[in-house]
């Protein structure tokens, strides 16, 4: 997907000018957090199991080749097959060539951030394959031709109504043509429709939320089952996920269930839980015929070796994005990539660059509530405030903000100067804001007012000279 | 004078220490009231006050844009003006915090780093340093007033401040604790993001400042200026009734001065 994070600054305006947005964002609002509380409060060894989550992803992560080939040793034993992809281009081709060689014509997906950050849909519908996503989520924003503004809830930022419209345009050709206005109705009317497309479906795609090393099995969380479906009723399935899905045992992807559910949406454990192990075996009743994973790096082993290898602890459970007040207030797509909130602005600078994203690590008031319920205990404030150091370095910063940067820090190694321009800036700022106490606009400092805000004037005097008054008077 | 505050000191406290008060750039230029409020309650924590003239700022705006250099010079402007005391005090859990991440900025120089590392252990925000290390448990002061309390983020995350202010606003004659609902929401200042990104920092505000009235509270209280401007002049602009006040001017007994943003004679007083 081409980026358009350069644009952050006015995406983030229309979204707050958006009123449908606003009313989908502010239902949406506290649900997860409160949801995400009472869980967290309802299992007194959720802080032990953080522990746990993060000593399991660092060690993985220490050892992540070894772990890699014995899962995919384990995948080709239990007789699939394993694809390396470096790029997003190679990921692409590896799966549209598996596609070609089935003789595919209809795929079913299920839910997968990999595979939007790859752009596995688009490559698939160029090369002429019917793509359907089956994540109900997924479903209503392909149909909408628009990227997913949340990574568990895709469609989050649309109202019951925009999706009722939806339906009503693109399912009429099956005959359904009834306007609908409850969420029961149009889950039913969503089902129906996919149903014949997994009966249909030559190829089903899914992503992982872990991937076990020891026995090579793919474990994906759903709540709607449509993951079961994609991957076990066409006759070929494939797995796309990054190489740091890997855990080394079932146990410790266990671990890392009980604290994914809880983080994402309050619940103990989603309504499906699937494992997929290698294709169909003699005897068994149903399953794939061909099993394939594409392990995808894409810029993972560079962060692996730098300062940003925390964020490959990361597990996509959208808890960053559902306590961030920015997300909040502007929704997933005015971040202009794959992966919103907190954690995409980390990982959008990192994969299409400083210059185009530069804006998504300082758009962050670094109040850390993102860090503060992270499961895997992922630094973000600092990660982010890390590519704002990147991104001086590099001097893409605005230039005033460097110049103003420079002239304080000399300012601040002056004290004598500090304290005399301090106090000429108290007593003017009193001044001019007279008996108001207050100012309604100032030249030069236009930013501050476009908030919707005054300026509370100063008391007039600065501290330190009240207090050497003080002082004198005690001598 | 509250003679307790002072007697109930924490096992190990010093009799009569040494702080430094770290006075922040916000409340020396917009508000000495709260420098002088602070240096009234450590006195009466038992505390011997001084402020070193040396002292500037705490190098947030630097270290926080990415100009890590930038904010180690201004670090060691304040370490050397600071590091003799017994204990720095801030009336700021965000500059307060910032002290404590000054070891950071010196990864490379092992001498500062020792340094910058002596001085991040002795540093403390006001109310916690009052409570945790002085073990004061009330005030003598009154304020008829209903209030609400907003949790500033890097108090409440970095510094785990939270109950403290709380334990000592409840000693205060005639005063009516509000809880907001958000109370730990951002309120949208977060240093210069006020300025890169006004229309989002508005949005939050405007939030902010809903959730306060909500609380039918007369006054808003807060441990950090920053967002206390933020949210008076959000007030301000609304034409808001809401007076805003840093907390340790309540509890000094020292609000008795308009409120942030209010007009400068106000009419009846308060």
């Amino acid at each position: 997907m081409e980026p358009l994070s350069h644009a952050f600054k006015e995406r983030s305006v229309w979204a707050l000018q958006d009123e449908t947005l606003q009313v989908a964002l502010n239902r949406a609002k506290d649900g997860f957090a409160v949801k995400r509380a009472k869980a967290v409060d309802a299992l007194p060894e959720f802080e032990a199991l953080r522990d746990r989550a993060v000593a399991i992803k660092n060690h993985t992560l220490e050892n992540l080749d070894h772990y890699l080939e014995r899962y995919a040793d384990a995948v080709e034993r239990s007789g699939g097959k394993v694809h390396w992809a470096s790029s997003a281009e190679d990921a692409r081709r590896i799966v549209v060539d598996i596609c070609r060689a089935s003789g595919a014509r209809m795929i079913t997906k299920g839910k997968s951030m990999v595979g939007e950050e790859v752009g596995v849909n688009g490559a698939l519908e160029e090369a002429g394959f019917e793509v359907v996503e089956t994540d109900l989520g997924e479903y209503i924003i392909q149909l909408a031709h628009e990227p997913p503004s949340h990574i568990i809830v895709p469609a989050v930022h649309k109202t019951r109504g925009q999706i009722a419209e939806l339906f009503h345009q693109n399912h009429e050709k099956y005959g359904l043509t009834r306007k609908l206005a409850e969420v029961p109705e149009m889950v039913n009317e969503a089902r129906q429709v996919l149903r014949d497309k997994y009966l249909a479906a030559d190829v089903g795609i899914t992503g992982a939320n872990f991937l076990i090393a020891e026995s090579g099995t793919s474990v994906i969380v759903t709540n709607e089952g449509n993951g079961d479906l994609t991957c076990s009723l066409p006759k070929v399935h494939i797995v796309t996920a990054g190489i740091e899905k890997v855990v080394p045992s079932a146990e410790d992807a266990s671990t890392l269930l009980r604290l994914l559910g809880r983080s994402a949406t309050g619940q103990d454990m989603t309504t499906y839980t699937t494992f997929t192990t290698g294709p169909k075996r003699p005897g068994d009743t149903d399953g794939p015929e061909e099993y394939h994973v594409v392990l995808i790096d894409n810029g993972r082993t560079t962060m692996l070796g730098d300062q940003f290898r925390e964020m490959l602890r990361c597990i996509r459970c959208g808890a960053c994005m559902n306590h961030c007040p920015v997300y909040g207030a502007i929704g997933g797509h005015a971040y202009g990539w794959v992966y919103p909130g907190p954690m995409g602005s980390v990982l959008t600078p990192l994969a299409v660059g400083l210059k185009e994203a530069g804006n998504l690590p300082n758009a962050c008031t670094l109040n850390g509530h993102c860090a503060e319920v992270c499961p895997v205990r992922i630094p973000l404030p600092d990660l982010l405030r890390t590519l704002r150091h990147r991104e001086y370095q590099l001097r893409l910063g605005l230039k005033p903000m460097r110049w103003g940067l420079a002239a304080w820090v000399w300012f601040t190694t002056h004290p004598r100067i500090y304290r005399l321009g301090t106090r000429v800036q108290a007593r003017m700022l009193a001044l001019l804001a007279g008996r108001k106490g207050r100012f309604r606009r100032m030249p030069l400092a236009g930013s501050w007012f476009r908030g919707g805000r005054d300026l509370p004037a100063p008391q007039g005097e600065t501290f330190m000279a009240v207090w050497q008054r003080r002082q004198r008077g005690r001598k | 004078m509250n003679a307790s505050a002072a007697d109930s000191g924490a096992a190990g406290a010093v009799a009569s220490p040494r702080v430094g008060l770290f006075v922040t750039c916000l409340a020396n230029i917009y508000r000495p009231n709260v420098g002088l409020a602070a240096v009234a309650l450590l006195e009466k924590a038992g505390c011997t006050v001084e402020v070193p003239m040396t002292q500037t700022c705490c190098g947030q705006p630097s270290y926080n844009n990415g100009d890590l250099d930038g904010a180690a010079k201004t670090a060691r402007q304040t370490i050397e003006a600071f590091e003799d005391f017994d204990y720095v005090v801030a009336p700021s859990g965000s500059c307060g915090g910032m002290l404590r991440d000054f070891p950071r900025l010196f990864a490379s120089e092992p001498g500062w780093q020792h340094r910058a590392q002596a001085l991040a252990d002795k540093t403390y925000e006001l109310i916690s340093f009052l409570t945790d290390i002085r073990g004061m448990t009330s005030v003598d002061a009154a304020y008829p007033h209903r209030v609400t309390y907003h949790d500033s983020c890097h108090g409440l995350r970095a510094l785990g401040i939270k109950e403290q202010p709380r334990r000592l606003l409840a000693t205060v004659r005639g005063l009516e604790l509000a809880e907001l609902a958000d109370s730990e929401i951002c309120c949208g200042f977060g240093g210069t993001f006020c300025v890169k990104y006004p229309e989002i920092s508005g949005r939050m505000v405007a939030d902010k400042a809903g959730a306060i009235n909500a609380t039918e509270a007369e006054v808003l209280l807060g441990g950090d200026l920053g967002c206390l401007l933020n949210i008076a002049g959000r007030f301000g602009r609304e034409g808001g009734r809401v007076r805003v006040y840093h907390v340790a001017e309540v509890l000094a007994g020292m609000a008795d001065v308009p409120g942030l943003g209010d007009p400068r004679q106000p009419k009846g007083g308060s």
